[in-house]
């Protein structure tokens, strides 16, 4: 059983700030860790009249974050606009795993390769932890930031509420019975493809969007192999450092420095992860939220469509006239009302993506040159010392 | 058929020479930053400089293997029916790099063609007793001997299964022994393991330290000769001829091996009778022959008694120095193949990225993502070659040393038979001279004299033996501390060489970044 208890600060990494808006501030300052279970604490700090306190903190779990997310899809009124991505359940498998074969493998390394060992692992579960506190936080900072749905009721009693959760979020799921997600997930792709599309603005977005989602998936994948790879070398490093330091002590000095060649190739792989992969992973399920919303639009236009149909055959039959006419004028408000917010949140999504990219493009490139300005000179120092020795 | 080799100076020269050598090494390297830290020279016999061989260029840098340029040399050439060097531009790809020669103009230019991935040149000075390097301030020199060897230009001859490899292997040097002062054969794979088995039979019992040649490999040549020209045959065949050159330059640095006529004979003479019974014997074999010597040497019933514990505690020494470098060995096996695996998954990633790329709608993320996959392209040839040189600096490296550490336990089994020997004489002569008692008593005076006569005969073999017996206590020691002054200076030569080739990777990495990053930062 690890416990781990995480004082996070500012690993905005995917997001630009989003928390600058006084009114309302919510951060996650802290989280334990308990085996399976991450318990974050979402501080608030507020001026708005509709809370009770100007600032409070209360203990949620991930399943909360998620009933919230789900409560904003299924909301009907929300359907123009792009509802931020869930984020993704805490997966510790991978450093879990390796912590299991270490263990395993005690017997046959020395003391000091188990310790590093152990530290790499160690910091391993760490960024974890520090990644899935980024992500929660950003979610509830996305909502806080958003016009219309930072005045949510749910939102706002998910901040406020001090008892347990988990009685709403099963309410919440006899309700709704995640029907109309489900729904999303099967036919978006058919569906968006399918309709006939009216509006320019639309039709593009719409073919970005399928393409871009493609790709954006596939490069997360590629990039999660690669940085994946990328700490497999420099755990090596630590392997070939520890046989070294064994051997004979002359060339014991220099032959340490794969202790410090480690350091440097892991935290490479490490800044690319977080830089990059996690930058990608983001923006995988951005695109996915922005599709939702397309596809939501993209009902909302069949709807219209069919309601003109029926109303068509109506007229032709004279019966019940004035009921298509008025199913005919909600399907096309709904659908004027979706395209409109629709726009709006497609264009600032637009923004979002490009500056999001370019911070974290250009923090990842001063990272690499940072990092591989560092091992040059430890390695000149270290190749001066082995030839004067 | 002991040759009396010619006197050497003692070790104080030896060591300053070495210590010379890691300094050249260290020079060369400075200048050579734009083909990253690897002195491969290119060249065939039209396009290099054609090399003056006088007192200047024995002393030039460090991996400066001249070629054999000469016009008269390359009389030898045409003799040896080489074929022309133009055939190998098509066996190997690219991978060639133009050294600079801003040092001196009399920088030599090794004639190499390498494929890729190809073995950096080691800087490996092969060293007699007479030579030692001055620094190159210093361009006079008088009484140095320099002798160069390199092994080039694989060249396949025949087809199908009785196809082979010859090698093209090149001497330049100044020893008085050697007929000329430059020259090259062409010998094959087996010709080295003949070597190898001629040098072992004469020294080996002697006490003496031969150095191991590569593995045979049946899988390797197999699809060498069937003419599959993939990479991993490639790679198999570069591996081999690096692994030639290195047991060439150990041969030849181990004084007494040196003057061993068939060393001479091997590097200077044009036809070589064909190595018959190699075909089973190998680096394998050998070491196969080692551990079971060293098993009959553990079975010996009368277990010797060390007088001072120099020797038993050096072969523990050895012993575990052998295991760990085997444990290496794998460790930086794991290395090289994580690091293969990185290379290919930044490929596709780049590849990923560029379709990313094209895909984005917004025009300046666009071409950053575009640059971006640009440069993770760039990334993975840096792995590539760090992969590489993973492999032949380091891997190739720590491989040598496991075998040749067998041979070194070897060299302390023969210590010990030797003085098995020399008990099982003293015990003959015992069982004679109690035979002499016996037919004195039974007087029968016939016989006598033929006791008398072994008892005398048995007595100049225990004299011999024993003689035997000092002189290989006094060979293991100094071939084992050699050995460990060698090793010494290889491992140190190695992993700077290690070191500088992963500092020129972060170089060229930074120029990488520092390109992209501009267009990074026009994202708007």
């Amino acid at each position: 059983m690890i416990i781990f208890v995480c004082v996070v600060f500012q690993l905005r990494s995917v997001s630009v700030d989003l928390n600058n808006d006084v009114s309302l501030l919510i951060d996650i300052p802290d989280a334990l860790c308990e085996r399976d279970k991450v318990k974050f604490t979402v501080h608030t700090k507020t001026t708005l009249s509709v809370f009770q306190k100007p600032e409070f903190s209360v203990p949620r779990q991930h399943e909360d974050f998620i009933w919230l997310h789900d409560t904003l899809v299924e909301t009907e009124e929300y359907a123009g606009l792009i509802i931020p991505p869930a984020p993704p359940k805490p997966d510790f498998e991978s450093p879990r795993e390796k912590m299991h074969k270490l263990g395993e493998g005690e017997a046959t390394m020395t003391k000091e390769e188990y310790t590093k060992m152990k530290q790499e692992l160690e910091a391993e579960y760490l960024a974890v932890f520090k990644k899935t506190v980024q992500v929660h936080e950003v979610f509830l900072q996305r909502l806080s930031s958003h016009p219309v749905l930072s005045k949510d009721r749910n939102f706002q009693i998910f901040l406020e509420y001090d008892q347990d959760l988990s009685v709403r979020r099963k309410n919440a799921k006899e309700m709704f019975g995640g029907f109309f997600k489900n729904m999303v997930k099967s036919a978006d792709e058919v569906l968006i493809s399918g309709v006939k599309e009216v509006d320019d603005f639309f039709e593009q977005e719409k073919t970005f969007l399928l393409d871009y989602s493609t790709k954006i998936k596939d490069s997360t994948t590629k990039a999660e192999r690669m940085t994946r790879a990328h700490k497999n070398v420099a755990d090596d490093y630590i392997h070939v450092a520890a046989i070294l330091n064994s051997i004979s002590a002359e060339e014991n000095t220099a032959l340490k420095n794969f202790t410090f060649l480690q350091k440097v190739e892991g935290r490479v792989a490490s800044d690319q992860e977080l830089k990059l992969t996690e930058l990608l992973r983001y923006y995988t399920r951005d695109i996915q939220a922005a599709k939702d919303l397309l596809y939501r639009r993209a009902r909302a236009l069949a709807d219209y469509e069919n309601s003109n149909k029926a109303l068509d055959k109506a007229r032709l039959k004279s019966k019940d006239v004035a009921q298509a006419e008025d199913n005919q004028r909600q399907c096309m408000q709904k659908f004027e009302k979706l395209s409109e917010s629709g726009k709006k949140e497609l264009t600032s999504f637009k923004g979002r993506r490009v500056v999001a990219f370019r911070k974290n493009l250009v923090e990842m490139a001063e990272l690499e040159i940072k990092h591989a300005k560092n091992s040059v000179s430890l390695l000149q120092g270290c190749i001066e010392t082995l030839k004067n020795c | 058929m002991e040759r009396k080799p010619p006197p050497f100076p003692d070790s104080e020269e030896q060591e300053a020479h070495s210590e010379k050598a890691e300094e050249e090494s260290g020079d060369d390297d400075d200048d050579d930053d734009d083909d990253g830290g690897e002195d491969i020279f290119t060249g065939n016999g039209a396009r290099t400089a054609p090399l003056v061989l006088n007192a200047q260029d024995l002393f030039s840098e460090e991996g400066s293997y001249p070629g054999v340029q000469e016009p008269s040399v390359d009389n030898q050439h045409a003799s040896n029916g080489l074929r022309s060097d133009d055939d190998e531009q098509d066996l190997f790809a690219e991978a060639r790099v133009e050294l600079s020669l801003d040092r001196s103009s009399t920088k030599g230019i090794r004639e190499v063609t390498r494929s890729s991935p190809s073995a950096p040149d080691i800087s490996y000075k092969s060293s007699t007793s007479k030579m030692s390097f001055e620094k190159p301030e210093e361009e006079e020199s008088n009484d140095k001997f320099e002798l160069n060897i390199a092994v080039t230009h694989p060249e396949k001859v025949g087809d199908g299964m009785n196809a082979y490899m010859v090698y093209k292997v090149s001497t330049q040097t100044t020893l008085p022994m050697f007929k000329s002062r430059a020259f090259s054969v062409r010998r094959r794979f087996s010709d080295f393991l003949g070597l190898f088995e001629k040098l072992s039979e004469k020294h080996a019992q002697n006490g003496y330290i031969v150095p191991l040649p590569p593995e045979k490999s049946v899988v390797g040549m197999t699809k060498v000769k069937v003419g599959k020209e993939d990479t991993s045959s490639t790679e198999f065949v570069e591996k081999r001829r690096a692994a030639l050159e290195r047991y060439l330059h150990r041969v030849v640095s181990h004084q007494n091996l040196l003057q061993d006529p068939d060393v001479r004979e091997f590097l200077e003479k044009d036809e070589l009778p064909r190595a018959v019974s190699t075909q089973t014997l190998s680096g394998a074999g050998f070491l196969k022959m080692i551990n079971k010597a060293s098993d009959a040497v553990n079975k010996m019933t009368i277990k010797m008694n060390e007088s001072d514990n120099w020797f038993e505690e050096k072969l523990q020494e050895v012993e575990n120095e052998e295991q760990q470098l085997r444990k290496l060995h794998a460790v930086v096996d794991a290395l090289v193949n994580h690091r293969k695996d990185l290379c290919g998954n930044t490929a596709v990633f780049a590849k990923s990225m560029a379709m990313l790329g094209n895909s984005e709608d917004n025009t300046a993320l666009s071409r950053a993502l575009s640059q971006l996959a640009e440069v993770e392209d760039k990334m993975e040839q840096l792995h590539q070659e760090q992969a590489s040189n993973d492999f032949f600096i380091f891997a190739e490296l720590l491989a040598d040393y496991v075998r040749l550490l067998g041979g070194v336990r070897n060299c302390f089994d023969q210590r010990i038979k030797t003085w098995q020997r020399w008990q099982d004489a003293q015990s003959t002569l015992q069982k004679k001279r109690e035979v002499e008692a016996k037919l004195l008593w039974a007087n029968k005076p016939d016989k006598l004299q033929q006791a008398k006569d072994e008892i005398t005969e048995w007595e100049a073999k225990v004299t011999q033996y024993e003689r035997d017996f000092e002189r290989i206590c006094a060979t293991v020691r100094k071939e084992v501390l050699r050995f460990e002054k060698e090793k010494s200076n290889d491992f140190k030569v190695h992993i700077i060489k290690y070191l500088e080739s992963l500092l020129v990777s972060q170089q060229r990495l930074i120029k990488y970044w520092e390109a992209f990053l501009p267009e990074a930062k026009a994202i708007s």
